[in-house]
Order: C-alpha cells, then sequence, then structure tokens
C-alpha cells in the first residue's frame, strides 16, 4: 500500500553477510600463505587484495539480485628479473580460482615461441592451441615484448597479438590474460600496441627487493630445501647480498637463489673433505660462513664470468 | 523408407534426444576431458552409416583443462559448415584401448531428406539391400 516504507525494508531484508562469504571462500587462507611464502612486494599484495575484494563484493551483489558484469581481469606484470612475476602469476590462479572467477584455476606459462609460428598460416593455428589449453585458467606470456618486433615487418608475432586480443574480448570469462616482462621494454610494448594496452585494466609494477628482504627470501628458500644458515653464515650473507645488488646482472631472488645453489656446493664439498667424516642430522642442514665467504665475490672484484650473467 | 524418426539421422550418443543445447555439450566435453580423451571436431554431408572417416575440422586436441575452447571451434565449425553434420568424437589413447569413446552430432542440415532403399536382383532370385541417401545424389558441398 505505502510504497515508501515497504522499499527500504525490502533492501534491510535482503541482507547479505559479507564475513560470512569471505570466510566461506577460503580467500583469507590464500591470502595468507601469499603474506607469508612471499616476502616484499607490498603494491602486488594491495593489488591483490583489491581484486580479491572487487571478486567477493561481485559476487554478494549477483546473490542480492544486483547486476554484476564480469570484471576485466587481463593483467600485466612489469619489473626487473627475479622479483616474483612468476610466481604471483602461479597464486594468482589459485585466488581466481577460489573466488570462482576462473573455472580450473590452472596457469598456461608461454613465450613467444609457443605462439608464434614459421611460415605464413602456422601461426594462428599455433596461438589458438595455447588459448584453448589456457581456457578456464590463466594465461601467463613472459617476456611479453617479443611478440612484436616492429623492425621486421613480416614477422608473425603481430598475427598472433590480433588472435589474443580477439580472445581477450571475446571470451572474457574464460581466461585471464597476464603479460609479463621488464618494464621499460614493456612501456614500449604496449606503447606500439595501443589496442593491447586498453584491454588490460589492472597493470602492476613489481619493485626491486631490499637486501632485509633477499635474505629473509634466502632463508624461506632454504627452509623449503631442509637447509639452514648458521648464526655467522646468516651474517655473511647479509653481506655476500650488499656486495652482490652493486654488481652488474643482478637479478634479486634468483641471484640469491643462485648463490643458494652454489654454498650448496660448497657445503658438501666442505663435508666431504672433512676429516671427521662422522655428520650429525645438523651438519647436514647448515650451510656455515665459510661456505659463502668462499664465493669470488668476497675475493675480487674481476666478476665478468659470474655465472649469473645472462640469466633474465 | 527407412525409418526417419523426427526426420533426422539416428548415429552415435543422443541422436535420439533433441538436439544438444551448448551447456549440455560443454558437459559433455567435460565428462570427456575428465577422463582424459582427446578431442575432435568432424564433419561431412555424407550421412551414410558406413561413411566411417569424417573430415577433421583442426588437429585434434589434447591436453585441454576446459571445455570453453572445444565449444568454441564447434562454434566456427558451425559458421564455416552450417549445413553439414557436425559431430564431436572423443578418443582414449590409453594403450590397447586405443579407440572413440564418445561420439555425437551437434549440427545436422535444416533438411535431412534420409534414405532410399533399393533392391538389387542377384543371382537366382535372390534380392540384395542398400541404402542410399538422397543427398548424395548432388555432388559434394551442394548436398544440403
Amino acid at each position: 500500500m505505502n510504497k515508501k516504507s515497504s522499499e527500504p525494508s525490502d533492501f534491510d531484508n535482503s541482507r547479505v553477510d559479507l564475513d560470512a562469504e569471505f570466510s566461506a571462500s577460503n580467500i583469507q587462507e590464500v591470502l595468507d600463505k601469499l603474506d607469508h611464502e612471499l616476502i616484499g612486494l607490498k603494491p602486488v599484495k594491495n593489488r591483490i587484495r583489491e581484486t580479491a575484494a572487487l571478486l567477493l563484493v561481485d559476487r554478494v551483489r549477483k546473490k542480492s539480485g544486483l547486476t554484476a558484469s564480469a570484471p576485466s581481469l587481463h593483467m600485466s606484470f612489469t619489473g626487473n628479473p627475479g622479483t616474483g612475476k612468476t610466481t604471483v602469476a602461479l597464486r594468482m590462479a589459485e585466488i581466481l580460482h577460489r573466488l570462482g572467477y576462473v573455472r580450473e584455476g590452472h596457469l598456461v606459462s608461454v613465450t613467444r615461441d609457443d605462439l608464434v609460428g614459421q611460415y605464413i598460416g602456422h601461426t594462428a593455428p599455433k596461438t589458438k592451441e595455447v588459448l584453448k589449453k589456457a581456457m578456464g585458467g590463466v594465461l601467463f606470456i613472459d617476456e611479453a615484448y617479443y611478440l612484436y618486433k616492429p623492425e621486421n615487418e613480416r614477422d608473425y608475432g603481430a598475427e598472433s597479438i590480433e588472435i589474443l586480443l580477439q580472445v581477450m574480448e571475446n571470451n572474457r570469462d574464460d581466461l585471464v590474460v597476464i603479460l609479463a616482462g621488464y618494464k621499460d621494454r614493456m612501456d614500449k610494448f604496449f606503447h606500439s600496441n595501443p589496442g593491447i594496452r586498453s584491454r588490460i585494466a589492472h597493470h602492476i609494477d613489481f619493485p626491486d627487493y631490499q637486501p632485509s628482504e633477499l635474505l629473509a627470501i634466502a632463508k624461506l628458500m632454504l627452509a623449503d630445501q631442509d637447509y639452514r644458515f648458521s648464526q655467522e653464515g646468516e651474517t655473511a650473507f647479509g653481506e655476500y647480498i650488499q656486495l652482490r645488488m652493486k654488481m652488474e646482472h643482478f637479478s634479486n631472488a634468483r641471484s640469491v637463489r643462485n648463490a643458494l645453489d652454489r654454498a650448496r656446493l660448497r657445503q658438501a664439498n666442505r663435508l666431504f673433505y672433512k676429516s671427521n667424516k662422522n655428520l650429525s642430522r645438523s651438519d647436514l642442514m647448515t650451510i656455515e660462513a665459510e661456505d659463502i665467504l668462499e664465493s669470488r665475490i668476497f675475493n675480487e672484484s674481476s666478476l665478468d664470468s659470474d655465472s649469473d650473467k645472462g640469466t633474465n | 523408407m527407412m525409418t526417419n524418426l523426427g526426420n533426422h539421422i539416428t548415429q552415435g550418443q543422443f541422436s535420439f534426444l533433441p538436439p544438444l543445447t551448448d551447456k549440455q555439450i560443454s558437459a559433455q566435453i567435460k565428462y570427456a576431458l575428465k577422463n582424459n580423451w582427446a578431442i575432435g571436431i568432424e564433419y561431412t554431408d555424407d550421412p551414410h552409416p558406413r561413411n566411417t572417416y569424417w573430415e577433421m575440422f583442426g588437429n585434434p586436441m589434447f591436453d585441454l583443462k576446459d571445455p570453453a575452447g572445444i565449444l568454441m571451434e564447434i562454434n566456427n565449425c558451425r559458421k564455416t559448415f552450417p549445413n553439414h553434420y557436425i559431430r564431436v568424437t572423443a578418443f582414449n589413447s590409453t594403450r590397447g584401448v586405443e579407440s572413440p569413446t564418445m561420439s555425437y552430432i551437434v549440427n545436422r542440415p535444416k533438411k535431412e531428406p534420409g534414405f532410399s532403399l533399393l533392391r538389387q536382383e542377384a543371382n537366382g532370385r535372390n534380392i540384395r539391400y542398400t541404402i542410399h541417401s538422397y543427398a548424395t545424389d548432388k555432388p559434394e558441398n551442394e548436398r544440403y
């Protein structure tokens, strides 16, 4: 009868519990895991939290009968080597799956070689096959700027980009595309392909790690492999990071991983040539300062043959 | 004349049912993908039941996770051959099995004239029977 009073009450009746929805989706668990396993990366985590919130609210909106158009979630990850782009992409697939945005939640990681063919007519089927594989999940294109080679006008990369754009637009509900690469080259890539830039809503920049963060990453990596630093070992590795960061070809967490691999090698060597071969469990696990101090970085400054060279 | 229920041929799975919707097709594809079967899309305009090998539309699709990609191909095929028979097959590549496990029609010509029964008088008073599709009287690609 009196419409005015019935309408607001209608709204009140259809209250939905955002908290209940939130805990039902297990998002917190994923976000906690993200916090715990990924050191640093503040802006990235913030962005992921925002995306999660948006998807959750959208879901609740849908439940209460409001329109919730599927947001476009194509992303671009830019950052220096070893800043965790691939790792985050993998986590992204899981998060989007939990939120029900992608159906399967698998990650298909490709580079130019998987998308672009060698002859006329080879590219389209190749690209389409990759896209079909990625449907229901996340397609991660590493070093995406290689797709576009302006210096070669007969390059088939453009064809691949065209198909990619088409599917990104038409099958928005079926897959999420994440482009990744180094900042400056990605910017150039987007600049010359405005179509792609406009279809990607989220540009996330991965900052470089601080030395303290790198040390935390190293400890986490070691813990994963059942190793640990001794007290002196940790201090030595802190120094190592300081020195290594000043050198060229420093690629953040990847350099740390390579350094740890070498330290493990030296540790094994040290144990092997030790006079007393009666080893305890903790001997096998511990990386000592000497394993790290033996590194070339401490001894000399001529580092032209550094083994991190060329990793990208 | 052969029985032509509802005026359409009955081959493969679900052919006595009304045409499958895209949602139903997706569900069937999902089942095949769950079993790790490779899925192919095939088309023909010769509906004779002994015509086993239809033309493939693109390559068979391995290692997919989600039906969306296959549905996209089916729709491409429908666009290319709106008046052909199109079927989806699932192939089980397990060693020792290596055979198609599913096959169902997802697209039909608008009008399916069906088959005639031919009688051939052979030795003595023997009669040989065969069926013949009316559609195949016309050359390929003009049949429907």
